[in-house]
């Protein structure tokens, strides 16, 4: 079998990167990491691999660039399909990937609401977002994960994102524990996972980043 | 299994995620059940019931088993008939593709086409500018191929043709013309709609205009 190579344009503190990092992990594949200065000036390795949105992540596969994290964790599961990390129905399939398209939709603009605002428009943000994680509970249910007894395609969707929800708790005067038991536990239990843990930054850094972003825009 | 489907489509006239529904079940040649939705009212509690979630057209109903969000019933009709006329290209990085440009519709063009019909003044300007643009770009993905798909009719041309019957509507809301900009665009719509399942499941781009038109008022659009 000829070697392939495998690139990462990534970004330490993106949740999105997250979600590609893990699903590498998840079926084996090694790959080489390129961090990318996000905030500062794009490679042109970037630029030339995504020319449309001009964002991380970017997988190169052997030289071919797949882009936009949910189509890269797709592609990563169809191109590695050993340990398929959505479920074999296409009923169950279509449930997962709505879920998906939800927490594509709902997390990261309702959490941004919360980091980026003061006052009245952070506590609408702040009400909203727990009621988009109590749909998830609800989705959840007594599940380990969300699409049964294996951990899989929504859970790498969403559990990047829950590395900036620690920031969210410290600006909005919350903790997603008390709002949301379940959820933490599938947090928790989701952490435990080798391919999570490796791939995912400390909330506390993250929190320090969104600071950074906050002085940047402007937001006292 | 063919034969007992029982597959409704909860749709709404002119809506251009649900068209793309509807050239799915027809490039299938699925037979399917309409209930046709009036988004000008409430909605109805059979919608209410099957998508809690959005609340949103289209929804496919498969045998009792609700589905939600345009490309993804598409996908799903994909595979259930895999039988026949697949949509989707075999290859991994080709599927890749194909979904990455048709989240670019929804994310960058379907929004830049809402400001065209739905706005005026220097919102309406600036949507007319974004919307060409950002069509342009994906005009370039066509090469000199007949359609997205290649050789025949695939899941990103499903995912764009209902934007190319809302032409005729963006155009004179919009006064311009977007032939003049995008000629290999245009005459990809034109291809498409010598196929006898585009023409049999979409409501003609006068009609959709006029679709517009009566949403508007009704709207206070």
């Amino acid at each position: 079998m000829s070697k392939e190579e495998v690139v990462l344009l990534d970004f330490w503190a993106s949740p999105f990167c997250g979600r590609v990092r893990i699903a590498l992990a998840e079926k084996g594949v090694e790959y080489q990491n390129r961090e990318e200065d996000v905030l500062g000036s794009k490679s042109e390795l970037l630029l030339n691999s995504n020319p449309i949105h001009k964002k991380v992540p970017v997988l190169l596969h052997n030289g071919k660039p797949v882009c936009e994290s949910t189509v890269i964790v797709n592609y990563i599961d169809e191109a590695w399909p050993s340990r398929p990390l959505l479920p074999t129905c296409p009923y169950e399939r279509a449930r997962a990937r709505f879920w998906g398209d939800f927490i594509d939709k709902k997390i990261f603009e309702g959490g941004t609401k919360i980091w980026s605002s003061k006052g009245e428009a952070l506590e609408v943000g702040k009400k909203d977002f727990i009621e988009i994680l109590k749909q998830l509970e609800g989705t959840l249910g007594e599940k380990d994960f969300f699409c049964g007894d294996n951990f899989g395609f929504v859970d790498i969707l969403l559990i990047p994102l829950t590395t900036w929800f620690y920031a969210y708790e410290k600006f909005g005067g919350f903790k997603v524990e008390d709002e949301c038991p379940k959820f933490s536990v599938w947090v928790k239990r989701c952490m435990q996972r080798e391919s999570v843990a490796k791939a995912l930054p400390e909330p506390e850094k993250v929190y320090e980043a969104v600071l950074m972003l906050r002085k940047m825009n402007g937001i006292e | 299994m063919a034969n007992s489907d029982h597959i409704v489509l909860l749709d709404f006239s002119g809506s251009p995620f649900v068209m793309r529904v509807r050239l799915a079940l027809a490039a299938k040649g699925i037979e399917y059940q309409i209930k046709e939705e009036d988004l000008t009212q409430s909605k109805s509690s059979l919608l209410l019931k099957v998508n809690p979630v959005h609340k949103k057209i289209p929804v496919l109903i498969h045998n009792g088993k609700p589905v939600c969000e345009s490309l993804i019933i598409v996908e799903y009709i994909d595979e259930v008939w895999k039988d026949r006329c697949p949509l989707l290209p075999a290859d991994p990085y080709q599927r890749a593709k194909a979904k990455f440009w048709a989240d670019f519709i929804d994310k960058m063009v379907h929004p830049s086409s809402y400001k065209v019909w739905a706005a005026n003044g220097e919102v309406q300007e600036a949507g007319k500018k974004e919307f060409i643009d950002r069509i342009k770009m994906l005009e370039g993905e066509l090469k000199s191929n007949p359609y997205f798909g290649g050789e025949t009719l695939g899941f990103l041309d499903i995912a764009f043709l209902p934007l190319y019957y809302w032409f005729h509507t963006l155009e004179t809301f919009g006064k311009f013309s977007i032939e003049a900009e995008c000629p290999k665009l245009v005459a990809w719509g034109k291809r498409c709609m010598e196929e006898e399942f585009v023409c049999a499941s979409l409501p003609h781009p006068h009609k959709v205009y006029d679709l517009v038109v009566e949403y508007k008022k009704k709207m206070g659009i």
